[in-house]
């Protein structure tokens, strides 16, 4: 038997503010700017059918799934088409073997740990957003904020196959990204790997 | 008799791994790629390089926010 759960203005208030640390930064990662707007936009909805919420404790994901949505209706508005990247320009690189062959840090005993750790939050983003929405969505959604991939297909209304190969296309993407940012910004030059 | 086929090359096992890691790849294929990292060390570190990858990815969740982002999400929270 479900509890009756507090559906006034105020027990929103509540549970949101708890969650906004949780949607701005999920919306840093989907979008490069209005990332306050897309909290905003998802938060209105939010209150407006803050009815349907059943267990205060869901708040979070539920918060994370309408950001989505509104992020989704963005995207549609903008009807930007982006093609889909054939699979042989991607398929080829492996950072693994990249840093092995290239070994960028020389003294390093432990190469692609050290590697990873020289990105600090704000450089794994720009990465991110080097990637188009169409793989950075499922990227982020999956990997970063712990949906599903059946959830995705769902959130971003897309068959599961296609949730699946951008997905791998995508982190081919943001493997070779990852390289080219280090290479282009001189990364491993400033001193921040440890 | 059922032939049966013999193991999958790495670009196939390297393909896979993530998906794999996911357990989000049929029986079949799972045995296929076990039984391609239970003899190529390059995949195993493919492998090992995936996992670090996702909890890399995994690691980069919410922290606190910047003060005047926080301030004016809660102005508009409060204005609701």
């Amino acid at each position: 038997m479900f509890e009756v759960q507090d559906r006034t203005r105020e027990s929103f208030q509540r549970l949101a503010s708890a969650e906004l640390p949780a949607m701005y930064w999920l919306a840093r990662r989907l979008v490069r700017d209005g990332a306050e707007d897309l909290v905003q936009e998802a938060l209105l909805r939010a209150y407006r059918s803050f009815g349907t919420l059943r267990q205060d404790a869901a708040a979070g994901p539920w918060l994370k799934r309408i950001l989505v949505n509104v992020f989704r209706d963005q995207l549609r508005r903008q009807a930007r088409s982006v093609e889909e990247l054939p699979v042989d320009q991607v398929e080829d690189f492996s950072l693994y073997q990249t840093l092995i062959e290239q070994d960028p840090l020389p003294y390093s005993d432990t190469l692609h740990h050290d590697y990873l750790r020289a990105f600090a939050r704000e450089d794994v983003r720009e990465v991110l957003l080097r990637l188009p929405e169409l793989y950075r969505a499922p990227l982020v959604l999956r990997y970063m904020d712990g949906f599903a991939t059946k959830e995705i297909a769902r959130l971003l209304d897309v068959p599961l196959g296609t949730v699946l190969a951008r997905l791998h296309r995508g982190r081919k993407r943001f493997e070779q990204e990852l390289w080219a940012y280090a290479q282009e910004t001189g990364l491993l030059l400033k001193g921040t790997v440890q | 008799m059922t032939v049966k086929p013999g193991p999958i090359p790495c670009s196939e096992a390297v393909r896979q791994l993530w998906d794999y890691l996911d357990q989000a790849v049929s029986e079949e294929d799972q045995e296929k790629v076990e039984e391609h990292l239970s003899f190529c060390r390059r995949c195993c570190g493919e492998l090992e390089f995936a996992k670090e990858l996702r909890g890399f990815l995994a690691s980069q969740g919410a922290e606190e926010l910047p003060p005047h982002v926080r301030a004016r999400l809660e102005r508009f929270v409060d204005d609701l």
